[in-house]
């Protein structure tokens, strides 16, 4: 099982209520998945900064001088806000790497979550309504944003093994289904040098994305190759900066649903995650067609290819 | 007519009530309001009543339905008419997957497109659809009638046994062992009585038919990979 959700903003007059409204569609979906839940969200920028939001299962006394700790390290400017286990550290973005360098010293069970310009993603285990509660979602504005609630399958539910996935620098991906190929997918890509964390079957499809665009592929070359590369069920929903994208395996028997009004695009595992959302009686509903790449932004006209 | 609202008074109510209506009830219509994408609403009837469902709906909607006529004004989940023995049921909107599959007998009329797997294990259910269909529709068919007045998907009719296939619009392609037949005069008339029964203005001269080629009945070697 497992359920998604993803909301795409057209009208700005929403934005204040992106968290609100991808929280309902998430709860809606508790019931396809109880096991962890994940969100999301694309929000505000500030020129030349990068956002890393990390994760502690001892926030207490791991966040507690983070910031101060971080910024003498890097001689950079660096602030800090928590929420639960959850901690978003704002710095300036070519000082990225040199972070996550000292983190891994400093902070050894501190974890990356995310990092991008205005990606953030909070993820743990437990219901949507708990794992939302806990980090405020409902307040959260933004452009757009991605949902996950679990039924885990493949690996462990943990943390870690919680969606979304960061692909990329304010990339990241949700999953329903389960990857058949991938422990050898796994080896292959480890060969290749690329750092996979888990046993978790999406990891390995995210780090695949994330390898495939890091050797010169777009996100939609990407997602077109992982149609003849990963093996198994999948209806992935991908985050990017300006928007997302939804894939769906060739046999598609995990479900899609899409809706598009003048003021939203928003897609759910079923129909029921969508119908408390704002003129929805008027929205076109379609399923989204197999072995078919979408593509909704900010910047560009939505595109949908045939693979 | 008897108005239900779903959203108040919820699911297990409703099929409650409309499983205790017997062939004399004097409540023969019945009208759903606040689906809301909810799952198996009005599933298991056994009584000539008239069910409107105003909206949408999820999983299962109107499952092995007998004798009644379910009419959803809106689209419907995965399932919809799933194992059907007798009865009607009508869609307004789109069908996902695998509507009518098993299905035993009845119609269901589908005026938007279905999905893929579309009459998948059909067994004597007749399916009219007005717009097209998806990939491996009328999977392993038995029996029945399978009418598409626009397109269908990938491997149509794999694997098929008995059942007729009518298609007005392309065929992107034929599953294994389903083959183009000939329309005879037979065929003209049992497409138009349905194409009447599911209340679509095509011609049934426009329709291909496409069947069994009954090559899989019996174990051939030259069929193994």
């Amino acid at each position: 099982m497992c359920g998604i959700v993803g909301l795409f903003l057209k009208d700005a007059g929403l934005q204040p209520e992106l968290g609100t409204l991808l929280t309902d569609m998430l709860i809606t979906m508790t019931d396809r998945g109880p096991d962890s839940a994940g969100i999301a969200i694309y929000g505000e920028e500030t020129t030349g900064n990068a956002k890393l939001t990390v994760q502690s299962n001892t926030p207490d006394t791991d966040f507690d001088t983070l910031d101060n700790d971080l910024r003498k390290r890097i001689r950079g400017k660096v602030t800090m806000t928590t929420k639960d286990t959850h901690a978003v550290l704002s710095l300036q973005a070519d000082q990225v790497a040199t972070a996550r360098q000292v983190l891994l010293e400093i902070r050894p069970n501190v974890r990356v979550m995310s990092h991008g310009s205005t990606l953030e993603i909070y993820k743990e285990v437990g219901l949507p309504k708990d794992v939302a509660e806990r980090f405020d979602i409902r307040k959260m504005s933004g452009t757009h944003g991605i949902g996950h609630t679990r039924m885990a399958t493949e690996s462990a539910v943990t943390t870690m093994g919680a969606h979304p996935f960061n692909t990329g620098i304010d990339q990241c991906l949700v999953h329903n289904g389960s990857l058949s190929n991938h422990n050898s997918l796994r080896r292959k890509l480890r060969r290749l040098g690329v750092h996979i964390e888990t046993e978790n079957d999406t990891e390995v499809g995210a780090a695949y994305l994330t390898w495939k665009m890091q050797t010169g592929a777009t996100l939609g070359e990407a997602l077109t190759s992982s149609l003849d590369d990963l093996d198994g069920f999948f209806t992935f929903v991908v985050g990017t900066r300006d928007g997302f994208g939804v894939v769906r395996d060739p046999i598609a028997c995990k479900p899609a649903v899409m809706a598009e009004t003048d003021q939203f695009v928003a897609f759910g595992s079923e129909y029921r995650a969508l119908v408390n959302l704002p003129g929805i009686e008027n929205a076109k509903v379609w399923e989204p067609e197999p072995a078919t790449v979408y593509f909704w932004s900010h910047t560009h006209s939505p595109t949908a290819k045939a693979a | 007519m008897q108005t239900f609202d779903l959203e108040a008074e919820g699911l297990r109510a409703l099929n409650a009530t409309l499983h205790a209506q017997s062939a004399h009830t004097n409540q023969t219509h019945w009208q759903i309001i606040n689906p809301k994408g909810s799952h198996a609403i009005a599933v298991g009837l056994d009584a000539p009543i008239e069910v409107n469902i105003k909206g949408s709906t999820g999983y299962y909607c109107a499952g092995m339905n007998k004798q009644a006529t379910v009419h959803v004004h809106g689209s419907v989940g995965p399932g919809t008419a799933e194992n059907m023995m007798s009865g009607m049921v009508v869609v307004e909107g789109d069908a996902s997957q695998y509507a009518g599959a098993t299905g035993h007998g009845g119609t269901l009329v589908i005026k938007g497109n279905a999905s893929s797997r579309c009459g998948i294990s059909m067994k004597g259910i007749d399916i009219i659809v007005h717009g097209n269909i998806g990939h491996m529709s009328a999977f392993m068919a038995q029996s029945g009638n399978l009418v598409v007045c626009g397109d269908a998907g990938d491997a149509l009719g794999d694997s098929i046994y008995e059942a007729r296939l009518f298609v007005r619009g392309s065929v992107k392609s034929l599953g294994a062992d389903c083959i183009e037949k000939e329309m005879r005069p037979e065929h003209v008339a049992i497409l138009e009585e349905l194409l009447e029964r599911g209340q679509c203005d095509a011609k049934a001269s426009e329709f291909r038919r496409y069947g069994s080629a009954r090559q899989l009945y019996n174990f051939n070697i030259d069929n193994a990979y």
